[in-house]
């Protein structure tokens, strides 16, 4: 009998890196339901042109502003009603999910990245470099964040993609001052000076010795930028300087759709439901991740 | 041999303060650079944009670019700027024509009353629900609790707003749906903020239309600032709770009551105040939103406006004036916390 396949033995024994992640993980029942809802809506995002029951652009002419089949005049065809040019709800906000994780995931690559790159630098050079720097990410917070954002999108014109510049900008600081704090903190421990006396060059201490014992808070803090990225992009769209409208992007469609918000409020409740659940779903695991890479909480 | 160091001389309180303010001064430069900066890189013309459809013709042009000093060069335009602002003078709006810092100062007071109300309810609920969470951990309240303020902090408050208003105006029709008071009434201003010139004016029934145009705006701006104070106390009362002084306290045979209330509270507040006062740049951004969705004539509305109008000079002092306020406020905060925790001065 192998040991691995049995399950007493994998607890007892100090588990791989992975597995014991996955166990504080889910221990935490609201990051689980948050994965699987989040999974399920990444599926959807990808098969949407499948999934969908209609083209999210059709317009049925016959069918204007039809309630959900729940109520009284709807139409069978449309589950979640019709907007206010006929085009079926559910098939944009499939479609719209499409828009917003895929903001969600590269506004984070973006701000990861040059956050990332600007931290490190910061916290392992020290000096002028790291004045310098921080300084300039202390110009960008002290802006309100949508604030700046609107203004960075009235400058680069609105549209979907500089919506995305302009997130990742306002949300780029926070992974510099994180990951230069996290490289200051380990910079000077022993591994690090054993890496440098054995010859490393600063390239590799910085980011193949340092970086990788630095990835707990990153993630952590990648996590809620994701839903911070989502959140901004579609109160872009809803101020319409986001996705332009025919997009079916959740934000923009709330914005078409406010005049109509007591006449046919289906039309302001679906797309802005969408986008809570998605939020929630990623804050959720943003809460369990927390809770499984900080070793401070672990004990408890 | 003790160190004698006379009440209320910390020196280290001097030393931080005169830190963090030398910090300041190049941040306040970067801003200003920023906020000119912005404007001079935004689309089309500034003096187009003040003519209006009408047009100017090629001679008035040049007059208005040099009267304006756009014909100097960029560095020389943003010092007669900042010599400017330092004189307290923030420009003139190209689309009414009036100072931008009067604009400004007439329609704060929208938003700061907005704001406290949304932070006053967002305290009020959020303290006590955090308090209780951490005391009873794990029961159904705490879960509750907890499952609410996610829910609340995952908000797209601009969306949380349209809902309150198919329910509460639409539905209900308890509440009006924009403005801050019935156009019936009309008051001189005499301090701006509402509920308080309705009051001063003893117009109970003026007094009562404020309060119903201010309570859900107040709400929606009020969601994730109370998810965000309810969940950061109960983190910080469960982090003291597990302290040795509370132990003691307990041990020491004093009643759960006592112990939460002075030995415990006291101290998880202090990252709870900290918490609060970063709320502010972020109520900022969401009072744009918020009197975006509710026609509330504030700051955040002003400045929405005046960039989809392109009014450059507005998009340009209020970036810069709303930006001081709220490193202002970061910094009193700062100051805060490290004079009811001595902790952080020394290092």
């Amino acid at each position: 009998m192998a040991p691995s396949t049995e399950p007493v033995a994998t607890t007892s024994k100090p588990a791989s890196g992975l597995r014991e992640f996955w166990y504080y993980f889910s221990v935490n029942r609201g990051a689980v339901i948050g994965l699987t809802v989040f999974t399920l809506l990444v599926l959807m995002a990808i098969f949407a042109p499948w999934v969908a029951p209609y083209s999210p652009d059709i317009q049925y002419r016959d069918a204007l502003l039809k309630p959900p089949i729940w109520e009284a005049g709807s139409d069978p065809r449309f589950i979640l009603g019709t907007d206010p040019v006929g085009r079926d709800m559910l098939s944009r906000l499939i479609h719209g999910a499409r828009y917003s994780l895929f903001i969600g995931f590269f506004v984070v690559i973006g701000a990861l990245f040059v956050g990332v790159i600007l931290g490190v630098l910061a916290g392992y050079f020290r000096g002028w470099v790291d004045v310098a720097i921080m300084r300039v990410m202390d110009i960008i917070l002290a802006f309100p964040s949508l604030l700046l954002a609107l203004v960075l999108v009235a400058i680069l014109g609105p549209g979907l993609f500089n919506a995305m510049i302009a997130i990742a900008i306002v949300l780029q600081p926070h992974f510099a001052r994180l990951v230069r704090a996290a490289v200051m903190a380990e910079k000077n421990r022993e591994y690090v000076t054993a890496a440098k006396l054995s010859g490393a060059s600063h390239f590799r201490l910085m980011l193949i010795t340092i970086l990788p014992n630095c990835l707990g808070p990153i993630i952590v803090q990648a996590t809620l930028s994701f839903s911070n990225a989502i959140l901004d992009a579609a109160a872009l769209g809803f101020l319409g300087m986001g996705a332009q409208p025919p997009t079916p992007e959740w934000g923009t469609m709330l914005a078409t759709a406010r005049e109509f918000i007591l006449k046919a409020p289906w039309v302001v409740t679906f797309p802005g439901l969408a986008i809570l659940i998605t939020v929630l779903a990623i804050n959720l695991i943003g809460d369990g991740l927390r809770d499984a890479l900080d070793p401070k909480l672990k004990r408890s | 041999m003790a160190v004698r160091v006379a009440k209320g001389k910390d020196p280290h309180m001097l030393n931080y303060l005169l830190r963090r303010l030398a910090l300041i001064v190049p941040t306040i430069i970067g801003i200003s650079i920023c906020a000119f900066a912005f404007v001079r890189v935004l689309p089309g013309d500034p003096i187009l944009a003040m003519a209006g459809q009408h047009g100017v013709t090629p001679e008035r042009y040049e007059i208005l670019k040099e009267q304006f000093g756009y014909n100097l060069p960029i560095w020389q335009q943003y010092f007669d700027y900042l010599g400017s602002v330092l004189q307290g003078d923030f420009g003139i709006s190209l689309a009414t024509k009036r100072p931008v810092i009067n604009e400004f100062l007439a329609l704060f007071p929208a938003t700061i009353e907005l704001a406290l109300t949304a932070m006053f309810l967002a305290v009020l609920i959020g303290i006590p629900a955090g308090i209780f969470a951490a005391v009873k951990r794990g029961s159904w309240f705490d879960q509750a609790t907890m499952g609410v303020a996610l829910t609340g902090y995952s908000m797209p408050i601009f969306w949380w707003g349209l809902l309150l208003i198919i329910f509460f105006s639409g539905y209900l029709g308890w509440t009006p749906v924009s403005g801050r008071i019935a156009l019936s009434f009309f008051l001189r201003p005499i301090t701006g903020f509402m509920l308080i010139d309705t009051l001063l004016y003893g117009n109970w029934p003026a007094f009562v239309s404020a309060l119903r145009h201010l309570i859900l705006p107040a709400v929606v701006l009020g969601t994730i600032p109370l998810a965000v104070i309810a969940r950061q106390t109960r983190s910080a009362m469960l982090e003291v709770l597990g302290e040795d002084y509370v132990r003691t306290a307990r041990a020491k045979g004093l009643s759960p009551r006592r112990v939460v209330n002075i030995h415990a509270l006291r101290n998880a507040l202090i990252p709870v105040i900290t918490t609060i006062g970063l709320q502010v740049g972020l109520l900022m951004g969401g009072a744009i939103l918020t009197e975006t969705i509710f026609t509330w004539p504030g700051i955040g509305k002003w400045m929405i406006d005046s960039i989809f109008k392109r009014d450059y000079v507005v998009v340009q002092s209020g970036l810069l004036i709303i930006a001081l306020i709220v490193m202002a406020v970061n910094l009193l905060v700062d100051l805060l916390y490290a004079f009811i925790n001595p902790r952080i001065r020394v290092q």
